[in-house]
């Protein structure tokens, strides 16, 4: 299975994101670098609104990711309540 | 000559600070909320108690007859510090001027029925004197209570009372004059309608438990008061009879309370989760205080709701207790 993964800027509005992944994402590693925080997870990563929420304790709009995203790969699948990075078998 | 550019990782000594590091376990990056919140509260070296209370110290746990091994066990689910707080408040205040501004360019007060408008002035403007009345509450509650997890939310709540009893006076203006803010102080002072919930009011002011004086206030009457008011009279009671206008108003009150109860809930669960003794106090307190609250409420409802007040109250009393169950005070 390949690698997907989703990298942002290191700052207080992605730290709680980082968080939820990792929370929702076991398998996934943290990777810091300078000013950036990369997650590679092997084949699937899902960013859900639920968790940040939790954590955020406000409502949260997963648009929002893009203003603090650097970079990502994978397919993307996204819905209001969910984003999915997988490669297509 | 030439130069190579490479990136250097700094990895900073510490996270955070030593305190916060105790509390979430290592060092790790702290949120602002937890910096701004944590161990905020001075604990030592008191030299002299306060002339105007020597039984306590300054900041002093005892004044509550809620017990906590640790006070910052309470959160604010919705982390407000300054910061967060007064940014998330500014965004409302210019969705609210955009409501007022909507209604009064498009002449929305003068197409208000009549009888709307008059059960609006009749029932909403007391009220700036009830949220005034929390005002007083909440900043009393962070004055005496103790740390900051519970004391830094009630400063927040007393900023937004004021607020609200602002809005209601602007609301007062638009859909009347200075004499209709005049006649509903004389209501308040004067009206049997409004005494209950003046005397409500009024003898909350002398509660010196601040947990005790938090339930009367935030959680008894607010937890009443609001889902009446503005999610059941305004929002559908008055909407029907063609006052939608009305609920673009009073819609920060609608979205305030939605937000705040978070916070209510999750520091009734938290006091009661604490020890069985704990819970019976909560419980003691929250059925007292519901109870003359629904009874203050009554007349209050009257005059939007007529007949159906009793059965209206009642769902809403039903709900209140459901949720404060859902927080782990069965009542």
């Amino acid at each position: 299975m390949s690698t997907v993964f989703l990298a942002l800027q290191t700052n207080e509005d992605t730290r709680p994101i980082i968080e939820a992944i990792l929370q929702d994402n076991p398998s996934a590693v943290v990777d810091e670098q300078p000013a950036m925080v990369k997650i590679n997870a092997d084949g699937r990563l899902v960013v859900r609104r639920e968790t940040i929420e939790e954590i955020t304790g406000r409502a949260y709009d997963l648009q929002e990711l893009q203003v603090n995203m650097i970079t990502m790969s994978g397919n993307l699948d996204q819905t209001d309540d969910e984003i999915t990075l997988f490669w297509k078998s | 000559m030439q130069i190579d550019l490479r990136t250097v990782t700094i990895k900073p000594l510490r996270q955070t600070f030593d305190n916060i590091a105790r509390r979430i376990g290592g060092d790790k990056p702290a949120s602002r909320y937890q910096e701004g919140t944590l161990d905020m509260q001075q604990t030592a070296n008191f030299h002299y108690r306060p002339t105007w209370d020597p039984e306590h110290d300054i900041y002093d746990a005892s004044r509550s007859a809620i017990k906590m091994a640790d006070w910052y066990a309470f959160k604010d689910p919705r982390q407000f510090y300054y910061g967060a707080y007064t940014m998330a408040r500014a965004k409302q205040q210019d969705t609210a001027e955009a409501n007022f501004d909507f209604v009064e360019n498009r002449g929305l007060a003068a197409t208000l029925p009549e009888s709307v408008r008059d059960t609006v002035l009749k029932l909403l403007l007391p009220l700036r004197h009830v949220a005034w009345g929390s005002n007083m509450n909440n900043a009393s509650v962070c004055a005496y209570s103790y740390g900051t997890g519970f004391s830094q939310p009630h400063i927040y709540q007393a900023m937004d009372q004021l607020g609200i009893a602002q809005y209601l006076t602007r609301v007062g203006l638009l859909l009347g004059d200075v004499e209709s803010l005049d006649e509903a102080k004389r209501a308040w002072m004067e009206d049997d309608t409004w005494q209950g919930l003046r005397r409500y009011v009024e003898d909350s002011f002398v509660i010196k438990d601040p947990v005790e004086l938090f339930v009367a206030q935030n959680v008894a009457l607010d937890g009443l008061l609001y889902p009446l008011v503005y999610e059941t009279i305004v929002d559908d009671v008055l909407s029907s009879r063609g006052g939608t206008a009305v609920a673009m108003l009073t819609q920060f009150m609608t979205d305030w309370f939605a937000e705040t109860r978070k916070w209510v809930d999750a520091t009734v669960k938290i006091a009661a989760a604490e020890s069985p003794e704990n819970k019976e106090v909560m419980a003691r307190w929250l059925s007292q205080w519901r109870d003359r609250s629904a009874s203050a409420l009554l007349p209050v409802a009257r005059i939007a709701l007529g007949n159906r007040s009793d059965e209206v109250l009642a769902e809403v009393v039903q709900q209140f207790n459901a949720r404060m169950a859902k927080a782990g005070v069965t009542l």
